[in-house]
């Protein structure tokens, strides 16, 4: 169906356009025909509406011969045709009107100075008509170039959507075949443990796969999947590794993006603990300042060692989810001291609109 | 003929990793654990003292990795890898390993890797271990130099060292009033530090650019570099050009 004909308001929006056409038409009764203006605009505005609703048939031939796939010298056979054909139409239809007007005395005359069937008159509707399906052309031009804007905003949109669930939910393998190596070796040597290690190593890939589906999860969840990463880190390395989680009262409930803290406790053990021959420490602090969540990961490093490649990997994905998330609102730094290194989050307190 | 025993070390920073290793070898009679270590300091040590015929050797350790380890080793000996990280594969081929197991690993492939470290072991295949970890060294600059001194291990980071000396079939380091020898050629070490870094200041010289004060006139054709420090270091003609273009 026509676009204007779906919406009452359009059509009468349109229809309105036309009357001063058929002013026009009534203007050139009067000079040519020397009638009276009021018999001309009885005779004229009618005729325009008429034209009106004969031009949007030009609408469906328009979409049947899209501009780009047709050869000019068939689209410009099949319009004039057209054109000739719904002028003919046209003319007849105000060929009828003019019957029904005559029989009273007042039009007789009018309507018989006027010669309704006339070659100027023909190809005024004609040139009308070829007009109006210029106009279809723009507005179908428009319309496509509207659709591509739209499915481009939401391929964006998808492939933001993607990429923010490959950051989200990054659980490095190795650490799962160091923890199968574990539980391995604990299944003869402790398997109370073992069964423990196999509780935590699934609550953990559990999350994980939620990570995927559930953007921000409160605080104190996240957390709690830190901790279990570390109770599994903690059987590998043992006294070596030292963990201590604060979280301010207050704030456990406030959402933050899921497993955001994954890659920053995971670096900590990968660049951090495992290179200590003694071990170190690995701190995590969340606490309020005004309207900002502020997340502090601390861990010891060590300073003979030099940085690996790949070590930046992680905090690039943190970097960049933020920023795909919360655009300026959020901040991450680091930094790294001898023998410490600290990453620290500032997230907007209300992130519930956050991703 | 009762089969010739295995005398093994394990080398892992894991306890359980160990653990679960002594299990699995519990069911192989022939080979003996001797010695288990948590670092590569130690297994550097523990190898050069107890000389055993295998080592099971973990790849990612602290201060020392599993390649590294190899370097430092002064006698040869059949080395099967374990690792979670399946990226060290081709490395652990070119310093022609027994085997590389991947964690983890089962009765079957452990069982595996023996047969063949018997065959080595039995077969008396020397190969020159160290020299062979060496070659496989990653590309690119390197970033510490690793210094035996009987069976203790240094790390000396290159930023460092002030400039290496060449002597006899030595060559010696110098940082911080310290010295520190090992065996290796002058012109093998070149290649392996940054150019950028160290230049070839005299046939018997590398220095540290950063540590150079001023080059003065000494003889004819003849040039000095006086260090930060105050040492006198000679340059020859074309360890002149070289120190110019880079400076």
């Amino acid at each position: 169906m026509h676009p204007i004909l779906a919406k009452p308001r359009l059509l009468a929006l349109y229809l309105g356009g036309w009357l001063p056409l058929g002013g026009l038409l009534a203007a050139a009764f009067v000079q040519q025909a020397s009638i009276p203006w009021g018999e001309a605009l009885v005779i004229g505005l009618p005729l325009s509406l008429i034209h009106a609703s004969v031009s949007l048939a030009s609408w469906y031939l328009c979409k049947a011969l899209p501009l780009h796939r047709q050869q000019m010298v068939r689209l410009a056979v099949a319009h004039v045709g057209a054109a000739a054909a719904s002028s003919a139409l046209w003319l007849a239809l105000g060929r009828l009107w003019a019957a029904l007007l005559a029989p009273r005395p007042t039009f007789a005359d009018s309507v018989a100075a006027i010669q309704l069937p006339s070659p100027v008159l023909f190809f005024a509707g004609m040139l009308v008509f070829l007009f109006a399906a210029a106009v279809h052309y723009l507005i179908l031009a428009f319309e496509a170039s509207r659709e591509t804007e739209r499915v481009g905003f939401e391929l964006q949109v998808l492939a933001r959507d993607a990429e923010l669930r490959a950051l989200r939910s990054q659980v490095d393998p190795h650490f799962l075949f160091n923890s199968l190596n574990s539980i391995s070796a604990l299944v003869t040597a402790d398997p109370k443990q073992a069964r423990q290690m196999c509780v935590l190593l699934s609550d953990l890939l559990r999350s994980s796969l939620r990570a995927g589906t559930e953007a921000m999860i409160p605080l104190a969840d996240e957390m709690a999947l830190v901790r279990q990463y570390l109770a599994i880190e903690s059987l590998r390395f043992g006294d070596r590794l030292q963990s201590e989680i604060q979280i301010e009262p207050g704030i456990e409930m406030s959402p933050v993006p899921t497993l955001l803290l994954q890659p920053l406790v995971e670096n900590s053990i990968t660049h951090g603990i495992s290179h200590l021959v003694e071990g170190g420490f690995v701190r995590l602090d969340a606490k309020r300042n005004g309207v900002a969540l502020v997340l502090v990961v601390e861990n010891s490093i060590d300073a003979e060692t030099p940085r690996q490649a790949g070590s930046g990997t992680g905090l690039e994905n943190v970097r960049k989810r933020l920023q795909l998330s919360f655009g300026g609102r959020a901040g991450f730094r680091t930094e790294e001291s001898g023998e410490r290194f600290r990453a620290e989050i500032t997230l907007p307190l209300d992130a519930s609109h956050g991703a | 003929m009762e089969p010739e025993r295995i005398r093994a070390i394990l080398v892992d920073d894991e306890e359980l990793a160990r653990t679960v290793l002594r299990e699995l070898l519990a069911a192989h009679a022939d080979v003996d654990i001797v010695c288990e270590c948590a670092n590569g300091f130690e297994a550097v040590k523990m190898v050069s003292e107890l000389a055993p015929d295998l080592v099971f050797l973990d790849v990612q350790m602290p201060k020392l990795n599993g390649f590294e380890v190899l370097e430092l080793l002064d006698r040869d000996v059949a080395v099967i890898f374990t690792t979670a990280y399946d990226t060290y594969a081709l490395q652990a081929f070119e310093v022609h390993a027994v085997d590389y197991l991947l964690k983890p690993f089962g009765d079957d492939r452990l069982a595996a890797a023996l047969v063949e470290a018997r065959r080595r072991i039995q077969g008396r295949e020397k190969l020159p271990v160290a020299a062979l970890a060496a070659a496989a060294r990653p590309h690119g600059a390197l970033e510490r130099i690793l210094i035996r001194d009987g069976t203790r291990v240094h790390i000396l980071p290159t930023g460092n060292v002030d400039y290496v000396e060449a002597q006899d079939d030595y060559i010696l380091f110098h940082a911080g009033g310290k010295q520190h020898i090992k065996l290796d050629t002058l012109s093998s070490l070149e290649t392996q530090l940054d150019p950028q870094r160290f230049v070839r200041i005299h046939r018997s010289y590398l220095l540290n650019i950063e540590r150079l004060a001023r080059v003065e006139p000494y003889a004819k054709d003849s040039r000095i570099a006086i260090l930060h420090d105050g040492t006198k270091l000679p340059v020859s003609r074309s360890g002149y050009a070289r120190l110019s273009a880079l400076l």
